[in-house]
């Protein structure tokens, strides 16, 4: 496919680079009502962005032919979200100085500009992961959609958040070499970057050890992205040290990104793999002989999987601080939805695909994380560093105001703020996976395409994980609900952005009302998730008279 | 559709109590439970309790309401109810100790009122959708939901160590349950791979769940038993329930010892035993073992308790024992025995929870050590302590004594043909005498009988006879009410108020009642009782004498057939 014929599937994308332009210039206009546009064009961006998606060609030649609208559309809602809770992240002690006339505006001084441009382009490289149809895409969408995360955890706040950066941008660049060094060993194996000349090498002529080896490094590097061990050690250290809506957004953003991009490299080889006796006895891996990845890859994402989910579960039980917590438990998160992309489309119903299922876990994740963070965006302290518990808080924030932080400061918030807290006591019981929220129908599927997909130890390991997990949901839950506001710590007053609290009620809301339309959204997903190398093609394809019955 | 009410209508009254101020909340509260009352009792007057096996006011029925009624497609998920005599039995149960609850409650509860009646509605409407639910999700989310409203209750509401009790009791729960899901799951998936059709239907789930290997059914069989297992709960995992008990407000532990327990033991007998009887047979002599074992280890420790709340916990975990002994017995008495059980242990020790609680308010003391002889102090009370004392122990003429009776009767008979069969007119029962467990079991359950009239008459006996004794600062020369200091309860009378007697009295003529006359409680159970034993009759091969033909009925393809569809189906990923 020439890049003629692939204009027709990024023109959300192209919608999204345009506004990227015209906020960068528009964040730098001398009058505050035209900077002020830079959030409202953001808005429209992504409303038409999800319209072209919408409108755009259904069926792409590519191994999961309709996965682009649905991930288009659910990175632009999920995107809305994010919009509204970043309202006033960067500029607010210079904007305050300007409207006082204590300044004058400086566009060396401010970041509007920047931060909303490399919001839109962050969204449009997931969005271009999703499009991607060829390894040297893929890796530049997965670099689009982190560089600029570099760039807007750096300059959200003013304190931790510049070692946070730091740390993010070489272990991202670690991460960014591992996954490259991957891709570059597929194309020496297989003689070819483009995806689907990769997938019909490797059904002609299996996989060579270097391309297997490319599939491994790939899946580690891109674990960088979704947060997965062993490359998960920055998430909690950049998390806290971000502001709250920046943190929210690297929660969801990166890791979407992420998962894209493992379903693409994993449908290279397929989930159509089984163990053949081959004519000299030795069991191999066989295409079309059962329904799964390749053994060492499947292996590879087991071991990976099962650690994700127990070190952020049980790293998440012994910390205080709420961002640490939820950055633990997106690490967890992560987990669950490798489970997923191990069992594959076993099936093609919503509830055998795994793929499906990562699909719909995702935008359900989205939504109920935006929620937890922006409960601690609405929310501050007056004070700054003088009542800091953490040490590393700089001098800076003194007499500023800061988010607040700990448990503790989540206590009796249903009472002092209602909406808050029960934003916080309703996505932190979805993250949990109670039933009936969007959580649990998010974790359902997963649990049926592991079953299907014959991973039963893997599903035990997710159960008693969704157990562990509750020990400290609970604590997000019993603080509002449950505690008295603590009289030792200062009252925590609202900020003065009424977007975030927006964006908390919706997800709030979103995490109640989506159960109800749920089976439209699986359905949607259902449909993205279909792939054409399901284990029904490539059986059809590869069947040998050794193929021995499935019996999972 | 009335079903559906008794689960709305209090889910309404929830929020009406939110909206409301806090005044209203209990009369709104108490309206919230008595409407669902009286809709049940209408039930129980249409329900065609000739065919008391039959699932009625099923939604399946309706075909208007069937579609109407909200679904997710994609899951296969129906919210579809119905209830044969013994869920109906159990939802009766649950409606009617929902006012004395909230009436319970009144004196009680002083702080943050809206928010504990609402909770105590949502928890209303959860177990009800819990014995009430013919799909499986529907189930496990009802099932489910009954842990948030009980670790509110426990967490705010409770007494000095209430965080604990509440974050243990939510713990233990929901890890049982994550894993029960899984077995759970398995069993739907297994349905779709044989038969590549997907449902989340109970009663068809039943049908093909039977044959699944008999290691497969293994490892159902533990992972349904983690879940429930741990809420009713069973030897090893019976932790939680003393300091949950004991922490709880009294109206929590009314709720938690009468109805979230049945929960556990309502699971096995709708799930576990029909999903997996194979399984079930094999191992029902270690299950029946936990069991024993819980009722004599936690009888012991009752004996020794001097905190009277935590004794008549403890005291739940023996008799819970002896429910589940009577299931894994699986013969019509131990069944029927074990429904029995589960609607005679909710009164009984439901009322026992709200005596303490009312002691409690007037004395601010659970400790037999401070307290004594006070049939002199408060005679009303003393009386119907003495009453439900002796309805827990299982004095004949009085409830407990017929579940338990049948329970363990239905533990002594074993194999097919034993010499037991004959005795104490065993064969009128349903289900026959075919059992599962033997009469060593029966012989060691029955010393746990002994125990329990132990602990509970010498618990009686210290509190209620001997000499005066009050804990400091409450007893005196006048009634409490005369205190000039007064406290929390200064306004209660010293013996129970009309309210009280109010909410006891009922629950005192059901038990009389279910003592004297238990036959068309045992009647309506006969049906039901008998199929779910043929059912695990029938799949392990003992003798077919007899109705046979539900199980043939139930499945369309004989087993292997089903075994080669699915072969021949799954390696294209789409039977």
């Amino acid at each position: 496919m020439s890049i003629i014929e692939k204009v027709q599937y990024i023109w959300p994308e192209i919608a999204m680079f345009i506004a990227t332009c015209v906020v960068m210039v528009l964040g730098l206009s001398p009058s505050l009502a035209i900077r002020r546009l830079c959030s409202p064009v953001c808005g429209a961006a992504l409303v038409i962005a999800g319209l072209l998606a919408v409108m755009g060609p259904d069926t792409a030649p590519a191994a999961l032919p309709h996965l682009m609208p649905y991930a288009k559309v659910i990175v632009a809602g999920v995107g809305l979200l994010l919009l509204l809770l970043l309202a006033g992240t960067v500029d607010r002690e210079e904007e305050s100085l300007i409207a006082t006339g204590r300044a004058r505006f400086n566009p060396l001084r401010t970041n509007r500009a920047e931060f909303y441009a490399f919001f839109l382009f962050s969204l449009t490289g997931v969005m271009l992961c999703a499009s991607a149809s060829d390894l040297i895409w893929l890796f530049l969408a997965l670099e689009l959609t982190s560089l600029p995360t570099y760039i807007m955890v750096t300059v959200s706040t003013r304190g931790r958040s510049h070692e946070a950066g730091v740390k993010y941008f070489f272990l991202g660049a670690l991460g960014a070499a591992t996954f490259l060094y991957g891709f570059a060993m597929l194309y020496g194996g297989t003689g070819t970057t483009d995806l689907s000349g990769i997938r019909q090498h490797f059904a002609e002529h299996g996989i060579n050890s270097i391309a297997m080896l490319g599939l491994l490094l790939s899946v580690l590097g891109i674990g960088f992205k979704i947060a997965a061990v062993p490359m998960h050690f920055y998430t909690p250290d950049v998390y806290e040290g971000a502001a709250a809506p920046v943190s929210a957004f690297l929660a969801f953003v990166p890791k979407t990104a992420g998962f894209l991009a493992i379903m693409l490299i994993a449908s290279l080889p397929g989930w159509g793999y089984g163990p053949v006796a081959g004519a000299d006895g030795v069991i191999r891996d066989g295409l079309g002989a059962g329904a799964s990845l390749p053994e060492a890859l499947r292996l590879t994402l087991w071991v990976m999987a099962a650690l994700t989910m127990t070190v952020g579960n049980v790293l998440a039980l012994w910390q205080n601080s709420v961002k640490r917590i939820l950055a633990y438990s997106s690490i967890a998160h992560s987990g669950y939805m490798l489970v997923g992309i191990i069992a594959g489309p076993v099936g093609e119903r919503f509830i055998d695909n795994g793929l499906a299922a990562v699909l719909f876990y995702l935008l359900a994740y989205g939504v109920m994380n935006v929620g937890t963070f922006a409960v601690l965006a609405c929310l501050e302290k007056s004070g700054g560093a003088a009542l800091q518990s953490g040490a590393r808080s700089t001098g800076l924030e003194t007499g500023a105001t800061t988010e607040i932080e700990t448990v503790d400061d989540l206590r009796g918030l249903c009472r002092t703020h209602p909406a808050m807290g029960w934003t916080m006591v309703l996505c932190s019981l979805s993250l949990l996976g109670f039933p009936p929220l969007l959580g649990f129908m998010g974790k359902f599927p997963l649990f049926t395409a592991g079953i299907a997909a014959g991973e039963i130890p893997l599903v035990i390991v997710l159960g008693i994980n969704s157990a562990i997990a509750a020990f400290y949901y609970l604590r997000l839950v019993a603080a509002p609900l449950l505690e008295d506001p603590s009289p030792a710590s200062p009252p925590a007053t609202p900020t003065p952005f009424p977007a975030r609290p927006m964006a908390a009620l919706l997800s709030a809301a979103s995490v109640l009302i989506l159960v109800g339309f749920a089976g439209v959204l699986m359905k949607q997903s259902a449909k993205a998730g279909e792939t054409v190398v399901s284990p029904g093609h490539t059986a059809g394809r590869g069947a040998s008279d050794g193929v021995a019955a499935w019996n999972p | 559709m009335f079903l559906y009410l008794t689960i709305l209508l209090p889910l309404i009254a929830a929020l009406a109590v939110v909206l409301r101020p806090a005044r209203a909340a209990k009369p709104i509260a108490l309206a919230g439970t008595l409407i669902p009352l009286a809709v049940v009792g209408y039930l129980f007057a249409v329900f065609n309790w000739d065919q008391s096996a039959a699932f009625q006011f099923s939604t399946a029925d309706d075909v208007w309401l069937y579609s109407a009624a909200p679904g997710i497609g994609a899951l296969g998920f129906h919210l579809s109810v119905g209830v044969d005599s013994v869920a109906l039995l159990l939802i009766g149960m649950t409606a009617l100790l929902g006012p004395i609850c909230v009436l319970g409650s009144y004196s009680a509860i002083t702080e943050r009122v809206k928010s504990y009646y609402a909770w105590l509605l949502v928890l209303q409407a959860a177990m009800t959708g819990v014995f009430a639910a013919r799909d499986l999700l529907l189930f496990y989310i009802c099932f489910e939901f009954t842990l948030i409203p009980m670790w509110v209750l426990i967490s705010v509401y409770g007494s000095t160590n209430r965080r604990k009790a509440g974050l243990r009791f939510f713990l233990y729960t929901f890890t049982g349950s994550m894993i029960a899901l899984a077995g759970l799951v398995y069993v739907v998936w297994y349905f779709y791979s044989t038969t590549g059709r997907w449902t989340l239907d109970i009663g068809v789930l039943e049908a093909a769940a039977r044959m699944m290997s008999p290691a497969e059914q293994g490892w159902v069989l533990l992972a349904l038993l983690c879940g429930f297992g741990v809420k009713v709960p069973l030897f090893p995992v019976h932790t939680w329930l003393p300091l949950a008990h004991t922490e709880a407000p009294a109206a929590g532990s009314v709720i938690l010892a009468a109805v979230l327990l049945k929960l556990g033991t309502y699971g096995i007998y709708r799930f576990v035993l029909p999903f997996v009887p194979v399984a079930v047979h094999e191992y029902s002599g270690a299950i029946a073992v936990l069991c024993i074992i819980g009722i004599l280890y936690a009888g012991l420790i009752c004996w020794v308790q001097t905190d009277i709340k935590k004794l008549i916990a403890y005291s739940s975990v023996a008799h819970l024992g002896f429910c589940v002994l009577g299931l894994v017995a699986i013969n019509g008495a131990g069944l029927s025995g074990s429904v029995l059980y589960m609607l005679n242990h909710g009164l009984s020790t439901g009322a026992l929870f709200l005596l303490i609680g009312m002691m409690y308010e007037r004395y601010h003391t659970r400790s037999m050590k401070e307290l004594g002889g006070l049939a002199a102090r408060m005679p009303v009370w003393a009386t119907f302590m003495v009453f439900f004392v002796m309805a827990s122990v299982g004095l004949p003429g009085l409830n407990g004594f017929i579940s338990e009776f049948l329970c363990i009767l239905g533990a002594f008979q074993a194999g097919g043909a034993a010499w037991w069969g004959g005795v104490a007119g065993a064969t009128a029962l349903p289900g026959g005498t075919w059992g599962a467990l033997g009469p060593w079991y029966g012989f060691a359950a029955a010393t746990g009988v002994i125990v329990a009239a132990m602990y509970l008459l010498y618990m009686l006996g210290r509190i209620c006879w001997g000499p005066l004794a009050e804990p400091h600062g409450h007893g005196g020369a006048g009634p409490v009410s005369d205190r000039p200091e007064g406290g929390a309860a200064g306004h209660l009378p010293t013996d129970l108020s009309a309210r009280e007697i109010g909410i006891l009295l009922p629950l005192a003529v059901l038990c009389l009642g279910i003592g004297v006359y238990p036959a068309p409680l045992l009647r309506a159970l006969e049906d039901p009782v008998a199929r779910t034993v043929r059912i695990v009759r029938e799949a392990n091969g003992a003798g077919g004498s007899g109705g046979g033909s539900a199980l043939r009925a139930d499945t369309t393809a004989p087993r292997e057939d089903l075994m080669s569809a699915r072969r021949a189906d799954l390696p294209g990923g789409r039977p």
